[in-house]
């Protein structure tokens, strides 16, 4: 080899080497993007500004939810070293051992915790006066540091369901929506999880620097990159925190829902459900454990939101919808009159009905609340000529049902509203074979039975539907956000397919009649010229439940009532006199019926409850 | 440039002092970046360490063009002595200097220090230079073992009396001066090469080891077949050259393995090997603190003075040997990849000077001033994006320290003088 050929060998080695160097720059300085994270993780310490969140008011601008100030314990465990660790047990009451097993837990071991730079909550939510115990030894904890947070506080004990409680994010929340971080809060029901955003406001950040040795050494770029915090808006809901309270007590001691409508706004003036819970109990550090004991009580399941989410039949209730279609499709008019045996006679006196004077017309049917009535009513729906066979002319009346909000997600505001079932066709093609069933197979669906469910809002919104005349607002909990001003979504009328009002003027003198002479005349109240309906749904798990619908008053309605309460009987004994001591509160302010509010005050039917180990007993007749 | 003749600096290659001043003045920039505190602006302060730097280039400066007025005949006339000379300093220093990290290297004056290390690359440089240009008949053997002699004593003073690997490293990069001009065998060369790199990959990927020697075998076999005659001699040497190269893969596993803990972990950190957390965080901290530095600058970089991992001390001894994190971050990819090019090309420009030499005394002393620059890039800038293991040696004109400055100075503008003066027949 000559010195030629060695001197370019020479030089391609030295080219060769540069142009290595500069690929494995280009992959660590442009491709990979471990080392800018990893950067900023150790120079920037992020300082999170948490806003205030947002209150809740009634509609009357009473306080429903505020905030109280409470203190998080986060520690860095890598710069523990120099900690007083026995020092920090003292004043938190834990042993050295849970110490480690916490730390443990945040950085998934001893070793690791050496290393972790994160912030963590050490401690949540303490008051005040442990916050001052550990300030005021905060420089012997290194490694530990004390950031304000809000804790949400429920002047008045009521609306659990309605509200809603907020709780830490997990790991699945901060995953989807990288808002969250780890530590954050997060509506979890109610309107705290349905008004998430508007109620949270917007965290703020302030990007600090920091040397190796963790000194903070000012704010990044004088603070351009920094956010401040917005803070939650207010929320003016439309509950009436009088109405709801006073619900809540007729409702002690009895499983059930009761749900209030202004009609003409779609405003739910309340929302109960029964058993409740005291909402200050899922607040703060007791959390978990009240939680754990609440999610325990299986006999009451006082967790869950029956008004919005439990499943009943209608029951009679459903005969106003019956009578409703039936009117627009002309298979029936006021003067209408079909024969009643204590049963409807062609199917053999099934479904059953109990005495009464027959045969009645629409009036009367409503107000004895007649099963033969309105299986007649539902065959001549179904059967109409004017369908080709029973499956078109069942769709007919499936489509009149869905347009009154029931078998459809009315789309309120609250989270974890469900649709209520009206079967479809196909589920009835399904069951029966095609071609399998006619009217009278499926009859029941006529008084509100059969595989029909609803949830309690459902229910008030069909008798809002009634009070209004043809439409329905969707009820809604929330009427504005931080201002006065009604949100746009809750403007829109929603048109049911039974279009004349006449119809409905038919219906609502039915229910008057009710009232004043009918099963609810044992609640009617003097001066005020109210409508009604009582129900008594049969359910497969014991005794049948009692349902009530009304309204009131009959002109210009002001309230829709519908209540349910489980396993109760006639919709005359208990729901019934609930309904309307609630509405003569709403309507009048004062309570003129002390006998009747003192005897619903009083009662205790949880213990008679059939998963409570009770007999249920024979079921008395539909009414 | 055009000069008279008869002026001292006719013929100075003015390209190779304008890259250097670039360099040096690049590199005080970044010294002051490095050590500057955002929290409280500083103005340049002569107590500081940019401070001092800037003290060091003045006088290099004043060194360096001083040295374009010595004749280059001085430089022959004293090569020897001079490498014998300094010889004498690098062994007087373990007795009269001061103990710094472990290394007996230093001569302390007051807040200054002076690493006699420094001035023997030039030194064996001239001495190499000077031997091999009077050799008047060639005699191999002779010659690879004087030569050799002359770049090894040095290297096992500095390494072994004072402790200082990595100048003794840098002094290696002489062997390819010596394979320049045919002193150093090619083939042994690249036969040192393909050890290392059997060392390497067999140390890390040691579970693969079979395919490793199928490999070889398959290569020598095909190797053989298309011999145009197979002769014995020919498959001993094939046999012998897969022997040698799997018996050092087996030999350098156990070598590791039977080496002390932290030894071993040093090595497996570079390799990319699994180690215990301990030994990772011990070894691994400055290389992996060095890349987040230089990973976190992106294409454009953060800005000059805006690095936070350097400004903020996770980057270890980063006005010193890791001082190319402050380019790679602050200046980001386009910046570290010009500064190597630039580096690159002083290294070819210089390679070229030499190569247009007729004295073959200034192309050898030529090749050696390249080659010292080439390996410092390489092991320095290699280190700080782990490519190679940690050696502690400055990356040229960029490291913060008077001593290294001052005698790439030396190296680089004696070499400037020789060239000027190149039509001279130079022994």
């Amino acid at each position: 080899m000559n010195s030629d050929v060695r001197k370019y060998i020479i030089a391609v080695a030295v080219v060769v080497v540069a142009l290595l160097y500069i690929l494995r720059l280009f992959t660590i300085q442009v491709v990979e993007d471990k080392y800018k994270l990893t950067a900023s993780n150790q120079a920037f310490l992020q300082m999170t500004d948490y806003p205030p969140r947002g209150a809740i008011y009634d509609r009357k601008g009473k306080l429903l939810v505020f905030n109280q100030v409470a203190y998080d314990l986060m520690v860095v465990p890598r710069d523990l070293k120099d900690c007083d660790t026995i020092g920090i047990c003292k004043i938190l009451n834990i042993t050295t051992d849970d110490f480690k097993k916490r730390l443990v837990r945040l950085s998934g071991s001893l070793k690791e915790s050496a290393r972790d730079y994160r912030s963590h909550i050490f401690e949540s939510q303490m008051l005040p006066e442990l916050n001052a115990q550990i300030q005021e030894r905060l420089y012997m904890f290194p490694g530990f540091y004390v950031t304000a947070r809000t804790v949400r506080k429920y002047p008045i004990p009521m609306a659990a369901h309605l509200l809603g409680y907020i709780g830490e994010v997990n790991e699945r929340i901060t995953k989807k929506n990288p808002y969250y971080k780890s530590g954050d809060y997060i509506g979890m029901s109610g309107i705290e999880k349905g008004y998430e955003e508007a109620l949270r406001g917007k965290k703020g950040v302030q990007i600090m620097m920091r040397d190796v040795h963790n000194n903070i050494r000012g704010s990044y770029k004088n603070g351009i990159y920094d956010t401040a915090a917005v803070p939650g808006k207010n929320l003016y809901s439309t509950l009436d925190a009088e109405l709801q309270q006073y619900g809540e007590k007729l409702m002690q001691n009895k499983i059930g829902g009761v749900v209030a409508i202004e009609p003409a706004t779609g405003e739910i003036l309340a929302l109960i459900t029964s058993p409740t819970y005291d909402p200050n109990l899922l607040v703060g550090r007791d959390f978990p454990k009240n939680y754990a004991a609440l999610a325990r009580d299986t006999l009451g399941k006082p967790l869950f939101n029956r008004a919005l989410q439990a499943y009943y039949p209608p029951g009679s209730t459903f005969k106003l919808l019956n009578a409703l279609i039936g009117l627009q499709e002309g298979v029936l008019r006021p003067a209408t009159t079909y024969p009643c045996a204590q049963g409807y006679p062609p199917l053999g006196g099934k479904p059953k009905c109990h005495p009464h004077g027959s045969p009645t017309d629409l009036k009367g049917s409503i107000a004895t609340s007649c099963n033969s009535y309105y299986s007649y009513v539902f065959k001549s729906i179904v059967d109409n000529r004017k369908y080709k066979n029973t499956v078109e002319g069942y769709q007919a009346w499936k489509d009149y049902v869905n347009s009154f909000g029931v078998g459809v997600k009315i789309g309120t505001d609250l989270p974890y509203e469900l649709k209520g079932i009206v079967p479809t066709p196909a589920y009835y093609d399904k069951v029966f074979g095609k071609n399998g069933w006619r009217s009278s197979t499926v009859i029941s669906l006529g008084i509100g039975q059969a595989e029909l469910s609803v949830t309690p809002l459902q229910m008030c919104n069909i008798v809002s539907t009634i009070a209004n005349r043809g439409y329905y607002i969707t009820p809604h909990v929330v009427r504005s956000i931080g201002d006065n001003k009604v949100l746009p979504q809750w403007q829109k009328k929603n048109y049911t397919k039974v279009t004349n009002r006449e119809y409905y003027e038919d219906v609502i003198t039915g229910m008057a009649q009710v009232m004043t002479g009918g099963t609810g005349r044992s609640v009617q109240l003097p001066g005020i010229e109210s409508c009604g309906k009582t129900g008594t749904a049969q359910n497969p798990h014991g005794e049948d439940h009692s349902v009530f619908v009304m309204f009131a008053p009959r002109q210009n309605p002001k309230i829709c009532i519908a209540i349910l309460v489980e396993n109760a009987g006639f919709g005359a004994t208990w729901a019934a006199p609930i309904a309307s001591l609630m509405m003569e509160k709403y309507l009048t302010g004062k309570v003129t019926r002390p006998d009747m509010e003192q005897r619903m005050f009083e009662g205790d039917l949880i213990h008679k409850h059939p998963s409570s180990g009770a007999k249920p007993k024979p079921k008395p007749q539909l009414q | 440039m055009r000069e008279r003749s008869d002026s001292q600096f006719y013929n100075v290659d003015w390209i190779t002092v304008i890259i250097y001043i670039v360099l040096v003045v690049l590199g005080l920039m970044n010294i002051y970046s490095a050590v500057y505190d955002p929290a409280q602006s500083n103005i340049f302060d002569l107590s500081r360490l940019e401070g001092k730097q800037f003290v060091f280039i003045c006088v290099s400066l004043a060194l360096g063009f001083s040295l374009l007025l010595v004749d280059a005949s001085f430089f022959t006339a004293t090569a020897f002595y001079a490498y014998g000379g300094f010889l004498l300093l690098n062994i007087a220093v373990r007795f009269l200097g001061t103990e710094v990290k472990g290394s007996h290297s230093w001569f302390r004056f007051g807040s200054f220090g002076l690493q006699p290390a420094e001035f023997m690359k030039f030194s064996t440089a001239l001495a190499l230079a000077k031997y091999i240009s009077g050799i008047t008949r060639r005699d191999l053997v002779r010659d690879f073992f004087v030569c050799m002699g002359f770049i090894l004593l040095p290297m096992l003073i500095i390494a072994v009396i004072q402790s200082e690997t990595g100048v003794a490293i840098v002094l290696a990069a002489f062997i390819v001066v010596l394979y320049r001009e045919g002193v150093f065998p090619g083939w042994l060369l690249l036969l040192g090469i393909a050890t290392v790199l059997a060392v390497v990959l067999g140390l890390k990927f040691y579970d693969y080891k079979w395919y490793f020697v199928a490999g070889s075998i398959a290569i020598a076999s095909f190797w053989l077949f298309f011999q145009r005659r197979i002769r014995f001699s020919k498959i001993i040497t094939a046999a012998g050259i897969v022997i040698y190269f799997v018996s050092v893969i087996f030999i350098a596993n156990k070598g590791v393995n039977k080496m002390a803990e932290h030894q071993s972990a040093r090595i497996k950190v570079w390799l990319g090997m699994p180690v215990s957390k301990e030994m990772e965080d011990r070894f691994g901290y400055n290389v992996k603190q060095s890349m987040i530095a230089i990973g976190s600058g992106g294409v454009n970089g953060k800005g000059y003075l805006e690095g936070t991992q350097t400004k903020f001390r996770f980057v270890p001894e980063q006005e010193t040997d890791f001082i190319f994190c402050t380019v790679g971050e602050e200046w980001g990819f386009l910046g570290s990849a010009g500064i190597i090019l630039l580096y690159a090309f002083l290294v070819i420009r210089l390679i070229f000077m030499a190569e247009r030499q007729r004295s073959d005394f200034t192309r050898i002393y030529g090749y050696g001033v390249a080659c010292v620059f080439f390996i410092h890039l390489m092991v320095n800038v290699g280190m700080t994006i782990g490519l190679i293991p940690v050696i502690g040696i400055p990356l040229p004109f960029f490291s913060y320290g008077g001593s290294s400055l001052i005698g790439f100075t030396l190296l680089l503008f004696i070499f400037i003088r020789l060239d000027s003066q190149r039509l001279l027949i130079l022994r």
